[in-house]
């Protein structure tokens, strides 16, 4: 019979931002609980996928195909070692490329210098390293050089990470020597961290032959380092405990590193999953504090209410107005989080020269998130508006 | 039934009558102890183009009689007819639509939106029509035209004079070329210069053809008027000047 009373989309947008562009203060500072939330869980997904991006793209560097065989106890408990022709049997195995090995060298402890109490050994392990060793796992000298062949033979040590950072030696200090095995041995080079070779961070790595030669060290490798093409290393794996030991097949552990370099950004994510909850909480704090700021709004425009009920506003047009501005309300915050959370991702990335990683379905969660608490703390106060009679309304000044 | 005329006079000869408002025995009782009896059967019959005054002391009756003829609230009983339509068979819906086609408020306090320009304040009166902005605007403009404030339009209600702001609620209500204009005290804000200058506005509407109801206290506003209802204890106590 009558034509409807009609808000258009656009109008009803105009109409849902007047309350907030009215009171533009207490709008931010509602929104400021919901954008504290958002950042939260933003900025914790988007660290975490940094951190798992810059994993992937140092497997991606070192290469997933390293697989690492050690020597582990024999059954009558004694340590195990690798026979001594093991590393050139693995080299005879067809697709294999590379391979290189590493000997713990017994009894001989590293020291800063000869008067250091003997037992202070600061935990870091004498290993006779192959010339090859480095470029097998990917390791990078971080100062000076690496035992080549030439210097394998002389008095010359290089320290790994750690054991460097352990004693107290910097690259600045120039040329150096430290006391091992009753031995002063010049330090040549410091290694980068290895992340498919950790062991190496806390060795002290000398020459193969002077480590005979003066350390007593009779020649058997602790732990060996292939490498194959990608499609074969299971092929590969299958064999190299029987082509090392075959005699003693059950002293021999095969393991591929880059496996447990993958594992460790999975372990993060159970602190992930309870920042994130940690988040949530924020967020729902954060709405509870845009439907306390909606409640007032609406005790406070009882007469805007009443008089565009007069000007033909529908209970649903008055509804539709509040629920809309706690949605706009709410997704302020959610912007605002937004960009609060990817930089603090940013710059968290960039301390640690890690790649930036924001998925798009954080950003698609963040929106979502920030509607459904919009809508749901909108909801009462809007109820409540729409149920106001027009009179009661009007009457109120 | 509504051919979206202007004044709503063809559609009242559709319907064979000329009351834009017609109130027969309305009744309307607020609960509480002891139930406040606001309208003991009201009859009013406001035909299309008067001018009236609804007089009384606070308290008569006379704001829930304009809250009752402006659809805002209903009738306990008795029937009320505006623009042809029995209010009592209407959805909340339904009633919404009429105030927001047919039915105009100027109210003492005048309601304008802080912030917000003249033209855009008027322009809001036509909001719930589903016009587009522009059209809103246009006709906007034209009425504040209308009620003289053709230089005041981006101002906003602060930088208005007291009587400006009435104007422009004046014109907030006529936008939409409402059947009926319901005015609430609206000279009650004002001094008695700027009072008069919105009863000339009010007596000018009138003779262009808008059919107008104000409620007032004031008899002196009242005796202006071409017509006066007094209200009474919730009753039409006199009717002077009816029908002419």
């Amino acid at each position: 019979m009558m034509r409807p009373s009609k808000l258009r989309p656009r109008d009803t947008l105009r109409v849902a931002g007047t309350g907030l562009k009215a009171r533009p203060l207490r709008a931010v500072l509602s929104a400021l609980g919901i954008a504290i939330g958002i950042a939260a869980m933003v900025a914790v997904v988007g660290i975490s996928a940094s951190s798992r991006a810059e994993i992937d793209q140092q497997l991606r560097a070192l290469g997933t195909n390293l697989l690492t065989v050690e020597a582990g106890e024999s059954l009558r408990g004694e340590p195990a070692r690798l026979p001594e022709d093991s590393v050139d049997m693995v080299a005879r195995i067809g697709p294999v490329t590379a391979v290189s090995a590493i000997g713990a060298v017994d009894d001989a402890f590293v020291y800063r210098n000869d008067r250091i109490d003997e037992f202070v050994t600061n935990g870091i392990v004498t290993m006779a390293a192959r010339p090859d060793l480095l470029r097998t796992v990917g390791g990078e000298v971080a100062y000076g050089r690496w035992l080549d062949d030439a210097l394998a033979a002389y008095l010359t040590v290089v320290l790994g990470a750690t054991t460097a950072e352990r004693l107290g030696i910097s690259p600045t200090d120039g040329s150096v020597a430290v006391w091992l095995g009753e031995q002063w041995f010049t330090v040549v080079g410091i290694l980068d961290p290895a992340p498919l070779a950790p062991e190496l961070d806390a060795a002290a790595l000398v020459g193969w032959p002077i480590a005979e030669e003066l350390l007593g060290y009779d020649g058997t490798p602790t732990r060996l380092y292939e490498r194959s093409p990608e499609a074969q290393v299971e092929d590969v794996r299958s064999v190299l405990a029987a082509t090392v030991n075959p005699e003693n097949l059950e002293e021999i552990t095969v393991s591929r590193p880059s496996d447990a370099l993958a594992a460790q950004a999975a372990t993060d994510e159970t602190l992930t999953t309870l920042l994130l909850a940690l988040g949530g909480v924020a967020l729902l704090v954060g709405g509870i504090g845009v439907a306390n700021t909606m409640v007032i709004a609406v005790l406070e425009r009882r007469s805007e209410i009443g008089l565009r009920r007069a000007l033909g506003a529908t209970r649903a047009h008055v509804r539709i107005q509040f629920l809309g501005e706690s949605v706009l309300l709410a997704g302020l915050g959610g912007i605002g989080g937004a960009v609060l959370g990817g930089m603090v991702t940013a710059v968290f990335g960039a301390s640690r020269d890690w790649p930036f990683a924001l998925p798009l379905w954080v950003l698609a969660g963040a929106a979502a998130a920030t509607i459904l608490v919009g809508a749901i703390a909108g909801a009462y106060p809007a109820a409540r508006a729409a149920r106001m009679s027009p009179t009661s309304a009007l009457a109120t000044v | 039934m509504s051919r979206d005329t202007d004044t709503g006079a063809s559609e009242a000869a559709t319907n064979g009558e000329d009351a834009v408002a017609e109130l027969t025995g309305v009744v309307r009782t607020y609960p509480g102890h002891p139930p406040v009896r606001a309208l003991r059967a009201v009859d009013l019959r406001i035909e299309r183009g008067e001018l009236v005054g609804i007089v009384g002391p606070s308290g008569s009756g006379k704001s829930t009689l304009l809250n009752i003829m402006g659809t805002l609230d209903r009738a306990d009983a008795g029937t009320v007819r505006i623009d042809g339509h029995d209010v009592s068979t209407l959805t909340d819906r339904q009633l919404s639509a009429l105030r927001a086609h047919r039915i105009g408020f100027v109210f003492q306090q005048f309601f304008l939106a802080p912030g917000v320009s003249a033209l855009d304040n008027v322009a809001d009166g036509l909001l719930y029509t589903g016009l587009p902005l522009a059209e809103r605007r246009r006709r906007a403009r034209q009425t504040l035209e209308r009620v003289g404030l053709a230089d005041r339009m981006h101002h906003r209600p602060n930088e208005l004079s007291i009587g400006q702001g009435q104007r422009v609620a004046v014109a907030r209500a006529l936008v939409g070329r409402p059947a009926i204009l319901l005015a609430d005290e609206p000279t009650g804000a004002l001094d008695s210069e700027n009072g008069a200058a919105v009863l000339d506005l009010l007596d000018e509407l009138h003779a262009s053809g808008t059919t107008i109801a104000v409620i007032t206290h004031d008899h002196v506003i009242a005796s202006r008027l071409p017509r006066q209802v007094r209200i009474l204890d919730g009753q039409v106590d006199a009717d002077e000047g009816a029908g002419g």
